[in-house]
């Protein structure tokens, strides 16, 4: 990788960050309602994964699916921060019209199908969108990004079993964080380690990782790619990493330790790769001073501007867009009398 | 015009549609290999492969969420749920996904698959393969919900259903399957909107859909013989329903039954009623009548079936309450 794309992705991922503890201020200052979940601390891993995959290409990228936590994702792949940025603020020009809101981010021009709060739903939605590219014989993949929660969902069983059996190529990405939303993992799931419950069980190919140095997400995540893309198959790639703050805004995080906190955040994925391109002398930390400028004025001036600005749907389009608004009379009726 | 039983103008939609577009699949358990349960697929594995009529394991959530994923990539799946019981366990990627995944995207990703699934009791099936569940399906906003009364609906509006671009249910009904009707040699298509008068009369509406259809006709033809002109309206569509054609009748009329096989709480009847009061409630003469089942799980012995589920006399003296008679 050459040393402007490494620059490129540290400034991706504090971007990422920064985006992220702004919409947190625009939630506190009630510009942001419902739920908002942060990507905050697991950056490394949606921008590593995605960094290997198809995106920013329009129609022909892969095909992008994950929860409620999907902001970043959704941007990695290819959805304007901007928009993404008003949908929060439920306008007319965020990504979904001011109809998702934070956990249904949507940008099929990007082939970014969707944020679900559904814990546990994205697992056969991604196998369907897998095997629409398997049918049509184009060589993109769908990628599926979930927490470790969502493995104990029958979705989760059933999904795989079904992906395996018919060679669908899908990539499924575990972002396991240790929490089940409050609930730690050693309490919620008989098998920890989440890779082994699809080698034996579903004859999946899978593998773990650490998950908080993009430089270990990367190569593990092209390798898993390359195989879906190649051998027509599914992957399950699982990535050891942490959420920084709360399941959503209405956490007070009461399930885990200060200590616990301060252990994992020695290991904050945009420190440890600052430091890896300082130590390379790729980048210096007055360079990474003057990004972090310049994102803060990008996000307030363009993006927050954007959202500010925008207009809230009309009241009267209330009724638009729950079913197909222009349908085809000969399927849709009159009937003729 | 060819004499066509219900499960063999399924089958032809099926495989015209499919001969037509690439993009349309079918998904189900025994749909393939075992040729499927009411043979709606019969032929058809041989015909286009294990890619287009696709074997699925007992995971109805999940089947059902995959063919709404490839939906979303511009296919056109049709998914066959063996028993509308069954179709609980895809609720969640139906009701939570394909009925709101357009909405939720600001319009910019439809879902146009199509779940065919039969409701309804057959012979001593029981309570977990009796239940009908129209009423659940259509409370949901962003699905349609269609009930064909016979092969000519069953063909017309599949192919209806395959072609639009939103998600549709159909509900077919066990007993059904081996109904027989002269349908056109050359293809059609049946809207999947619009309730229509199928007997013309004056005295009074009988309103069914699916096999309750079935009971208003034979109720009607008891009728005649006693002096009165019934007249009876298929709903055809639950999702959204033709408020208009229910109107007009009424207004002709001035009394009406509603039959249903479901339960009546918060039922076909409730809402349709509900509708009659808002839209021509000085049109009636006097207060209308819910034919329903009784309001418990459906039971195995065959005379407490019999007296759980209406049948056609059910629909003959709710309509003699009506008229005064008793």
């Amino acid at each position: 990788m050459k040393d402007a794309d490494k620059k490129r992705l540290l400034r991706e991922m504090i971007f990422f960050r920064r985006f992220e503890d702004r919409t947190f201020e625009a939630y506190m200052e009630r510009k942001i309602g419902g739920f908002l979940h942060l990507y905050s601390g697991q950056e490394a891993v949606a921008t590593g994964v995605l960094e290997m995959a198809n995106v920013g290409q329009g129609d022909k990228n892969d095909y992008v699916i994950t929860g409620y936590r999907d902001h970043v994702h959704a941007i990695k792949t290819g959805a304007p921060a901007r928009e993404v940025m008003a949908e929060l603020y439920g306008k007319e020009n965020g990504s979904s019209k001011g109809r998702g809101g934070s956990m249904h981010i949507f940008d099929a021009s990007q082939n970014f199908m969707g944020g679900y709060a559904l814990v546990g739903q994205p697992f056969p939605l991604a196998a369907g969108l897998a095997m629409g590219c398997k049918h049509k014989g184009t060589d993109q993949i769908a990628i599926c990004f979930l927490g470790d929660g969502a493995n104990n969902q029958g979705t989760f069983h059933e999904t795989m079993n079904m992906a395996s059996i018919w060679n669908l190529p899908v990539l499924f990405v575990c972002e396991n964080n240790g929490y089940a939303i409050g609930t730690h993992i050693d309490r919620s799931t008989a098998q920890l380690d989440q890779y082994k419950r699809v080698d034996t069980a579903y004859n999946m190919k899978s593998s773990q990782h650490e998950g908080m140095d993009i430089e270990s997400v990367i190569p593990a995540a092209k390798a898993a790619i390359d195989y879906v893309r190649k051998e027509q198959k599914p992957y399950f790639i699982e990535f050891m990493t942490y959420r920084f703050r709360g399941h959503s805004m209405s956490d007070a995080k009461g399930y885990r330790t200060k200590e616990e906190e301060a252990e994992w955040e020695k290991r904050d994925p945009i420190k440890i790769y600052s430091k890896t391109l300082i130590d390379a002398k790729i980048i210096t930390a007055k360079d990474i001073k003057t990004m972090e400028k310049e994102i803060d004025n990008e996000i307030e001036n363009d993006i927050i501007k954007f959202a500010e600005d925008g207009p809230e749907p009309r009241v009267e389009d209330l009724n638009k867009y729950v079913l197909d608004d222009n349908p085809d009379p000969r399927w849709i009726g009159p009937l003729q009398k | 015009m060819a004499e066509t039983a219900y499960w063999e103008a399924i089958r032809r939609a099926h495989d015209e549609e499919m001969a037509r577009d690439p993009m349309v699949i079918a998904m189900g358990e025994d749909i393939g290999v075992a040729g499927g349960t009411y043979k709606a697929t019969s032929g058809l594995f041989d015909k286009y492969g294990e890619s287009r009529i696709i074997d699925c394991p007992i995971s109805e959530n999940s089947y059902t969420g995959i063919g709404i994923g490839a939906s979303m990539t511009g296919m056109r799946p049709v998914i066959e749920i063996m028993s509308i019981n069954f179709a609980l366990l895809a609720l969640d990627t139906i009701v939570n996904a394909a009925a709101k995944i357009r909405y939720m995207s600001g319009g910019q990703i439809a879902c146009p698959i199509v779940m065919r699934t039969p409701g309804g009791t057959a012979h001593q099936l029981a309570a977990q393969h009796s239940a009908r569940l129209a009423r659940m399906f259509m409370s949901t906003s962003g699905l349609r919900v269609v009930t064909p009364r016979g092969p000519l609906d069953a063909y017309g509006m599949l192919k209806s259903a395959i072609r639009s671009n939103d998600p549709v249910v159909i509900i077919e009904h066990e007993q059904m399957y081996n109904l027989k009707e002269d349908i056109p040699d050359e293809e059609f298509f049946r809207p999947l909107e619009g309730a229509e008068v199928i007997r013309e009369g004056s005295d009074i509406t009988l309103i069914g859909y699916n096999y309750s259809v079935h009971l208003c006709l034979e109720a009607a033809k008891r009728l005649e013989a006693d002096g009165i002109s019934a007249e009876v309206v298929d709903l055809r569509s639950l999702k959204p329903i033709d408020r208009e054609t229910i109107r007009k009748s009424v207004e002709k009329t001035h009394k009406v039954v509603v039959a249903e096989e479901d339960e009546a709480p918060v039922g076909v009847g409730s809402e349709i009623i509900t509708g009659i009061m808002e839209d021509c409630f000085f049109a009636l003469d006097s207060q209308p009548v819910r034919v329903h089942a009784a309001d418990v799980p459906v039971p195995y012995n065959a005379k407490l079936e019999k007296a759980a589920i209406p049948n056609a006399d059910d629909v003959y003296q709710g309509a003699l309450k009506v008229m005064g008679k008793i």
